[in-house]
């Protein structure tokens, strides 16, 4: 399997405080990799890292041979090949499901508009949603959005997916309605960078973990050692925690 | 009966009801009698107290029939929405008499005193308004100094749009596409040439003896036109990443912002033509049209840098993250929803646009208000500015009000939960 993402000795600062510590990763095709930590310990500005919603001032990211940085040209269409689901979501509430799902493909693929929205369908579909295609993001209730916001994602066809806290803005019985959609999307063989605290979720789908702490990566193990047999000290405490 | 103890209750309901009403009947007849027939039926008492006893009369009637869940509905519904506390009632009764004092003198010389038939001055002779000034001008009024001869250039320009605007709403949505670029690009230049000739076979007239209310549409809808797009650049721009092009767009902003319309004006009219190379000439329309556009675009770009500020950032990195750039990510999806947060601004700013122009006097070009203000130094028509004021504010009112209606229709058209 070869090397999709690539991050070495990456440096980030906001301000004075150092957000990320020599963050060294690599992530194989169609691997799944869970990050969990305290929150503040710089997980989901990892991962924004890679599609440079952050900018990180030292070190290199390499995303499927394109190094990014403030000299990438055509940032643009690293992007489009980076999917990415955001905790609030963020769906655009001025269009609908449907609009959401094909303007990207539409405006930055130039997908036909008919193509467009068969790709959209059978997304929408895929998470289960299609029936709500016509409605509005502010109609919907927060698990149907996620998984709008899933669906649109998956629509721009991306190579990678990322995923910051997909479930942590949600009532707790549409967070398994999400789960699900992403379960389905892992065994499809979809390579995905999940930061979560879902750790039932993690044992089921993850290849490796990695625990992060004050911007470093404590700990990266393959899931079940990491579950039953974690190295350091802080991964043990945290887990204690919360399992 | 029992009223000895005068606190309302609901044992002596109906005593209570029939007093109260009384005194309150007794305080509207005190002042509709000494509005309107000089009779003052409380003479005996001194100037001052007599001056008060309609609320006197009143406040204590109303005060007698506020009992609370009388079970009578109309009298609930009274005490519930005018006459819920002693201070309320006092309010209630003031709006009422000065209702009842001042509406029937102004209705009086708006109508029924005002004059309509004949054709000078010296037909007004009832005492109310005399609007034989504006029906004598009214051609004036409209088309300011435009040649008659020449009028039917004026109306069929604006005919044409007002038919091509009305297609717009109509037509199915994928004409409507053309109409509005025809609209905003082609029709313009048409328009204008229509009405100032010069080629085709059509008199040439000179901008300055374009006016009156004629004048305000061109003069507004050149402006709002322009001011938007120009407005929206500089509210992306004040928020720009690169550094030249926001400061020059703060700069401008600022620039424009802090200098009052009618400098710009005289600036437009007096210091613009010395930068100009000998020999160029920029009509002075043209002029005054880009002095307000930019005066106007100024004002729209804080406008729409409000909207922009109010969006959550989740949208633009959400857009972003999908590929998209710049232009795309702020067309597609930032303006769409920041426009539509800030309707009641741009709303806002192109009523005061409106309100605005009759300020291109001081350059020379007479719109409506101008002319009312030509109208009524004419020797034979001295006297006249009220009518003439009244009129030019009831016309504004209506351009606005229309507008006003517009925007919130779009509000609530364009609505959607977030």
């Amino acid at each position: 399997m070869s090397k999709i993402i690539e991050l070495k000795n990456v440096n980030k600062w906001f301000d004075k405080f150092q957000a990320l510590k020599n963050i060294n990763l690599e992530v194989n095709q169609q691997e799944k990799i869970v990050i969990c930590g305290p929150s503040g310990s710089g997980k989901s500005t990892l991962i924004r890292c890679i599609n440079r919603l952050e900018e990180h001032q030292d070190g290199q990211i390499i995303v499927d041979g394109n190094e990014i940085s403030e000299n990438t040209k055509d940032l643009e269409k690293i992007r489009a090949e980076v999917g990415m689901v955001f905790q609030q979501f963020n769906l655009f509430p001025h269009l609908s499901i449907l609009d959401n799902c094909t303007l990207a493909p539409i405006w930055v693929k130039k997908m036909p508009k008919k193509q467009a929205e068969e790709l959209a369908m059978k997304n929408l579909e895929r998470v289960q949603i299609a029936d709500q295609a016509k409605k509005f993001p502010g109609q919907l209730s927060g698990g149907q959005q996620q998984r709008s916001a899933l669906a649109r994602a998956l629509c721009m066809e991306p190579k990678i997916m990322l995923f910051d806290e997909p479930t942590s803005a949600l009532d707790p019985e549409m967070i398994k309605e999400v789960l699900d959609a992403m379960v389905d999307l892992a065994k499809a063989g979809m390579t995905m960078i999940v930061v979560t605290h879902e750790m039932g979720f993690a044992k089921e789908v993850a290849d490796n973990m990695i625990f992060m702490d004050q911007g470093q990566i404590v700990e990266k193990a393959k899931t079940k050692d990491f579950f039953e047999n974690p190295k350091s000290d802080r991964t043990k405490l945290f887990l204690s925690q919360i399992l | 009966m029992n009223l000895s103890t005068l606190k309302s209750d609901k044992k002596n309901l109906n005593s209570f009801i029939a007093f109260g009403s009384a005194l309150v009947f007794i305080g509207f007849v005190d002042i509709i009698l000494s509005s309107f027939f000089s009779t003052n039926i409380t003479a005996f008492l001194p100037d001052k107290i007599s001056y008060l006893t309609p609320l006197l009369f009143g406040l204590f009637g109303l005060y007698l029939i506020r009992i609370e869940f009388s079970g009578n509905k109309l009298l609930d519904k009274v005490n519930t929405n005018f006459n819920s506390s002693n201070f309320n009632a006092l309010l209630t009764l003031l709006v009422i008499f000065a209702l009842i004092k001042y509406i029937p003198p102004l209705l009086n010389w708006f109508v029924f005193d005002a004059n309509f038939a004949g054709n000078t001055k010296e037909d007004c002779t009832s005492g109310g308004a005399c609007w034989v000034f504006i029906k004598v001008w009214l051609n004036r009024f409209v088309y300011g100094l435009y040649p008659d001869t020449e009028q039917w250039r004026i109306n069929t320009a604006f005919l044409t749009l007002f038919l091509l605007v009305g297609a717009s709403f109509f037509v199915p949505q994928r004409l409507k596409k053309y109409i509005i670029i025809f609209l905003l690009f082609v029709y313009p230049i048409i328009g204008l040439k229509l009405i100032s000739g010069g080629d085709f076979g059509l008199k040439y007239v000179e901008t300055g003896a374009w006016g009156g209310l004629s004048l305000t549409f061109i003069v507004s809808a050149f402006a709002l036109i322009l001011c938007f797009p120009i407005g929206t650049i500089l509210a992306l721009g004040r928020r720009s990443k690169l550094p030249a092009i926001r400061y020059t767009s703060i700069g401008f902003i600022e620039l424009w912002r802090g200098v009052p319309l009618i400098t710009v004006l005289f600036m437009s009219a007096v210091m613009f033509p010395m930068f100009l190379p000998d020999g160029t000439y920029v009509d002075k329309l043209i002029r005054v049209l880009i002095a307000i556009t930019l005066f106007e675009a100024a004002y729209m770009a804080e406008v729409v840098r409000g909207g922009l500020q109010a969006l959550p950032k989740g949208q633009y990195e959400a857009a972003k993250s999908l590929g998209m750039g710049y232009w795309r990510m702020h067309f597609l999806i930032i303006l769409p929803q920041a426009l539509k947060l800030v309707i009641p601004g741009i709303a806002n700013t192109f009523l005061a646009l409106v309100k605005d122009t009759p300020l291109i006097f001081v350059v020379g070009l007479l719109e409506l208000a101008g002319m009312v203000n030509l109208a009524k130094t004419n020797p034979k028509w001295l006297g006249m500015a009220m009518e003439g004021y009244v009129f030019a504010g009831l016309v504004f009112w209506v351009i606005c009000y229309v507008m006003s209606r517009y925007s919130q229709n779009l509000e609530r058209k364009l609505k959607t939960e977030r």
